[in-house]
């Protein structure tokens, strides 16, 4: 049985427990706005972006000749995986369901006999993955000090990535990352972007009939314009990260504030009757001492 | 009959502009300007570092690009840049310091022609625009 001293004083811990946690859901909360602000304002380019490609290659012809970006080395042994986590934790099972999504995905390819190869983005996911794959992670990216997402830093991402390319270093590119539906909901994504998957959003055939002028041709716009699409998919996907990101520690300091509510009016019934015991022994002691007399 | 057609000029933060009353527009394309009308025919080409001119019923409008990609289609022009600013709200250090950047990666022996044309062409219309 602990003593009103020792109640009190875990009483008044869990409380300022609670006023942290309530402070940093209200802070999230504020940059979740921004950051899904963001993530819509980046919409419109990465749509485009993609109309565009899937125009440029519907009218490419000689698939043996297109780009290696587009439609693969031919090969499928090497595959390089981006994982793009947060900085900071505290925000649930945020970085946890990507390292998880992520993690099967890596045992399917050793299993198939596959080379792996992990580029991680963001802190959480190197400490997390560090214990079990440190020998595949080949290099290690943090944006820590920039305060926003921009997209000179997705940029850097994509030209590693390119270069690594170029290299033959890998045959297949997969990122995985927090798709932000709503403030409770994230899902993990994989998405395979070298080669493109052209299936993969099917748009209607509408703009098939469009022929369109090139200048210059097909081909040179398509090895210019690949190489910038790796860049906008990765400042799309960090966008919605960073949204899930703000998102999910939202949700998760709301629950732990309510859990912390919950704890000091546990811990305050407990305390009450446990002075009033204490009164009610003192009474008896004291009654039964006059009786005595 | 209007003679007007839509420009959307997005960069992967934001929708930089959006218009709907613009009767030409004309880009600096790689293989040299274009100027666009309504009801031309669907392209697809990319930019070269220069001004892209905005021309509608009231106003005139220019911008630096850096480079992007174009597309005109429905009489919707697109077009996709990551570095665009607006020619009046030109930051005259951030243009010198474009310059200088870009001549310096100008005297490294190991670019290839095509990167030493675009470079040049850069540091020209740097220039042309630090001078206004």
């Amino acid at each position: 049985m602990p003593s009103l001293d020792d109640l009190r004083k875990r009483i008044t811990s869990v409380k300022s427990t609670q006023k942290i946690t309530k402070a940093m859901k209200m802070v999230a909360a504020a940059k979740l706005r921004k950051a899904q602000e963001n993530a819509e304002k980046g919409r419109p380019y990465s749509e485009k972006m993609n109309n565009v490609i899937l125009n440029l290659s519907k009218s490419i012809t000689d698939k043996e000749n297109a780009p290696k970006l587009l439609v693969g080395t031919g090969e499928e042994k090497v595959h390089l995986c981006i994982v793009l986590t947060a900085d900071r934790g505290l925000c649930g099972g945020f970085n946890t369901n990507i390292i998880k999504k992520a993690k099967s995905y890596f045992e399917k390819i050793i299993s198939e006999n596959k080379t792996l190869k992990i580029i991680t983005v963001g802190s959480k996911g190197y400490d997390q993955l560090k214990r079990q794959y440190k020998s595949y992670i080949v290099e290690n990216i943090s944006f820590k000090e920039s305060k926003n997402i921009n997209y000179f830093d997705a940029d850097k991402v994509g030209k590693i990535i390119i270069e690594k390319f170029e290299k033959n270093e890998f045959d297949v590119c997969a990122i995985f990352y927090n798709k932000f539906k709503n403030v409770i909901t994230q899902i993990p994504q994989e998405q395979q972007i070298v080669p493109l998957n052209e299936n993969k959003d099917d748009k209607d055939d509408s703009g098939n009939d469009n022929d369109y002028e090139f200048e210059p041709d097909e081909d040179e716009i398509l090895s210019n314009l690949l190489p910038k699409n790796i860049s906008t998919q990765i400042f799309k996907a960090m966008l919605e990260n960073s949204a899930s990101e703000q998102g999910s520690r939202m949700t998760a300091m709301d629950n732990a504030t309510r859990n912390a509510g919950e704890l000091v009016d546990r811990l305050t019934i407990e305390y009450n009757r446990s002075r009033q015991a204490a009164i009610t022994k003192e009474l008896i002691e004291i009654i039964s001492g006059a009786e005595s007399l | 009959m209007s003679n007007l057609f839509n420009i959307d000029i997005v960069n992967p933060e934001q929708s930089f502009l959006s218009k709907d009353n613009v009767f030409e527009v004309v880009i600096p394309a790689v293989e040299g300007e274009i100027g666009i009308l309504k009801d031309h025919i669907p392209i697809i080409s990319f930019l070269k570092p220069g001004i892209i001119r905005v021309f509608s019923a009231s106003e005139e409008q220019s911008f630096y690009v850096e480079d992007g990609i174009v597309e005109f289609k429905d009489n919707t022009l697109s077009v996709l840049t990551s570095s665009i600013f607006d020619l009046k709200d030109a930051d005259k250090n951030f243009v010198s310091e474009s310059i200088s950047s870009a001549e310096a990666e100008l005297s490294k022996d190991n670019i290839d022609d095509q990167k030493r044309f675009l470079l040049n062409h850069k540091v020209e219309v740097l220039k042309s625009i630090s001078i206004n």
